[in-house]
């Protein structure tokens, strides 16, 4: 089988992240970049479906400025057998993500398509949802436990009731979630050999998407400083805050 | 009191003008605090991707605990076949199942294990530089097979045997001695302060012989070899610290590294060893400024923030200064190195300057945490203390000053 995984770089979740102060976005200067971390999670849970003795090829897929090639490398490192670069300089939205993966999945007749459930840096949670309905085939989101029985697959799912489980056909689409696996160290025989493994780079047109994006972000903002709480005399006192303020 | 707001209104206006007009071409940018020159903007894409490996396993693994090792005198065994499993034990070696890294890259590994704790670096220095090296270096092939492949595992650790209980800056002055008997050798005489000593399998051991230095693999288990180790130490407690015995112990010829004689030999291994402290200890300087940027940041006296204060901010400045002047030195003899160029003077000037910048560091950053820089809750005083080591072994700061004076000046002053 063929499994995609979704590679987006990202600011480091380590770092702390600063609002450019004319809020036309988010500072990524001298900062440190890597891959989001729920992709991490995508790449590792791939790696071990393969690992399990499913006969399977694991493609890292990213899409972005050729800067991004060191998250793929990265991938590559940690074990994916090769790489897919889809080149734009444009700004990525989850629409345009999904139609590209639409493309590849097509490309590359892949079997199962694993993304992180959300990048750290938009939030978004959209892409592997649109593309299971640009595709029409199953999707597991969230996942916590992953089984693959021949062409099925049993998913654990995190729900805001607990936790689901499903059984879906292949072709499908998996969105990770945190508590899915923890992704394996770099090592360093790997990332000698990751040097000499394919990177494929595509450019956007090539695929046929064009980015029209459908978003417009107006501006940027810090939340705002957080303000210590207060105390109140009595249970009175209280009452009357609360009602004071509308909650009662 | 009243001209005091005219001139710094002055000052404010100048800096605006600057920054305008830099701001066309040249706009102005966000440091990291730990790297003000983009040091890392000079990695290969694979010596970044090897930092941030072993950055996320020390972050990950050994900062969660060290303190507490630390504390207990535990050396953390319990990490070793997570730090071969990377592949961190004799990175440099080409084959024998190692990665075959450049030197960039081990020094890279070094920072980040120091960056941890010195003692975890020590293992891999010790294990990497002074065991592995001299066999792959020195050894016969069935010396390289029998035991390269298993350190890389982490399935067997070594220690070496040069410094003697009456001193280590003057190696020459070696008492432990071989003799030979039939077809073996017998060793008779101690090593001390040997790093991994009691939990090693083999040990690079250097004894004279009637025809000068040699070195001996002496194993774990070999009639007559003790290997105590050292306790009330108050520096490198999260790693073994031993003493080697050697009372009649009969080594077999095989065990003899054949492509060396005199101390060039062990002194070529106290090269690559020295080079990766020289980086390690940037690793401990930058762990040291990092808590004592954050603490200063919240800390609070006289009602504002201790980094508000210029008598503060001065000697945080000379922390970034320094650790820019000693990445940049490393980062050039590391470049040197992978050319084959490094000399020893070289390695020399960047240990010395390195520990040197780096313990300082430590000491100031553990007076500005004042009463909460003596417990391990913060860094610098473990690096501190580790760091009372780190300038002693592998060559005094006075033996690294000497070496400098002697290639400038061509006189020999030992």
């Amino acid at each position: 089988m063929k499994i995609l995984v979704g590679i987006k770089r990202v600011v480091d979740f380590s770092v702390r992240v600063q609002v450019k102060k004319d809020g036309s976005g988010v500072n990524t200067d001298g900062v440190k970049l890597g891959i989001n971390p729920f992709d991490e999670i995508a790449l590792e849970e791939a790696l071990r479906i393969r690992e399990r003795g499913t006969q399977a090829e694991v493609v890292a897929v990213s899409i972005g400025p050729a800067e991004v090639q060191p998250q793929l490398r990265t991938a590559l490192a940690m074990g994916a057998d090769r790489a897919i670069l889809v080149e734009t300089g444009e700004v990525l939205q989850p629409l345009m993500v999904a139609r590209v993966f639409h493309e590849l999945v097509k490309r590359e007749n892949a079997d199962l398509v694993i993304l992180g459930k959300q990048a750290i840096d938009d939030d978004s949670n959209q892409t592997g949802q649109m593309l299971a309905a640009l595709w029409d085939r199953p999707q597991a989101t969230f996942a916590s436990k992953v089984e693959l029985k021949d062409k099925t697959l049993m998913v654990t799912r995190e729900v805001d009731a607990g936790l689901e489980t499903i059984e879906i056909d292949l072709p499908a689409v998996i969105t990770t979630d945190l508590r899915l696996n923890t992704p394996r160290f770099v090592k360093m025989p790997d990332i000698m050999k990751a040097r000499s493994k394919p990177l494929q780079v595509l450019k956007l047109e090539e695929l046929g998407v064009t980015a029209a994006p459908k978003l417009e972000v107006t501006s940027y903002a810090p939340p705002p400083q957080r303000v210590g709480g207060k105390k109140v005399e009595d249970v009175t006192a209280l009452v009357a805050t609360l009602r004071q303020r509308g909650i009662l | 009191m009243r001209t005091r707001p005219q001139i710094s209104q002055n000052i404010a206006s100048i800096a605006r003008v600057r920054v305008g007009a830099r701001g066309a071409e040249n706009p102005v940018k966000s440091l990291n605090s730990l790297d003000l020159y983009d040091v890392r903007g000079l990695l290969t894409e694979d010596e970044q991707m090897v930092q941030d490996s072993v950055a996320r396993f020390v972050d990950g693994k050994v900062l969660p605990i060290i303190g507490e090792c630390f504390e207990q005198a535990r050396f953390p065994k319990e990490l070793i076949p997570e730090i071969a499993s990377l592949g961190l034990l004799g990175s440099s070696i080409q084959g024998y199942g190692c990665a075959g890294l450049n030197g960039v890259a081990y020094g890279l590994i070094c920072q980040e294990l120091e960056r941890g704790d010195s003692g975890l670096r020590s293992l891999v220095s010790v294990q990497s530089s002074l065991v592995m090296y001299p066999i792959f270096t020195y050894g016969s092939e069935e010396q390289k097979q029998r035991w390269l492949p298993a350190m890389a595992r982490g399935d067997a650790i070594g220690c070496f045997g040069l410094t003697e209980p009456h001193g280590g800056s003057d190696p020459s002055n070696m008492k432990t001695v071989a003799k030979k008997k039939g077809s073996d050798w017998v060793l008779n005489g101690a090593k001390m302060w040997i790093t991994n000593g009691s939990i090693a399998d083999v040990a690079v051991v250097w004894a004279n012989t009637d025809d000068g230095v040699h070195g001996f693999l002496v194993e774990q288990g070999m009639q007559g070899f003790d290997t105590p180790e050292v306790h009330h130490k108050m520096s490198l407690r999260a790693s073994v610290t031993s003493a080697l015995y050697f009372d009649n112990v009969h080594v077999p010829e095989a065990n003899v590294l054949p492509k060396v004689k005199g101390l060039k030999g062990p002194l070529s291994c106290l090269t690559q060893a020295r080079y990766g402290i020289s980086w390690g200890v940037i690793g401990a300087a930058q762990a040291c400024l990092k808590d004592v940027l954050g603490y200063t940041q919240t800390r609070e006296l006289f009602n504002r923030p201790l980094n508000h204060n210029q008598a503060v901010q001065l000697r945080l400045a000379e922390m970034a200064r320094q650790i820019t002047l000693a990445q940049l030195l490393s980062l050039r003899l590391g470049r040197l190195k992978d050319q084959g160029e490094m000399q020893p003077a070289q390695v020399s000037l960047a240990k010395w300057n390195n520990v040197r910048m780096a313990i300082n560091i430590a000491r100031d950053a553990r007076d500005l945490l004042g009463g909460a820089g003596i417990t391990t809750e913060f860094c610098p005083i473990r690096h501190a203390l580790n760091l009372e080591s780190v300038i002693t072994y592998e060559g005094t700061e006075t033996v690294h000053q000497l070496v400098i004076g002697k290639e400038i000046t061509g006189v020999d002053a030992f």
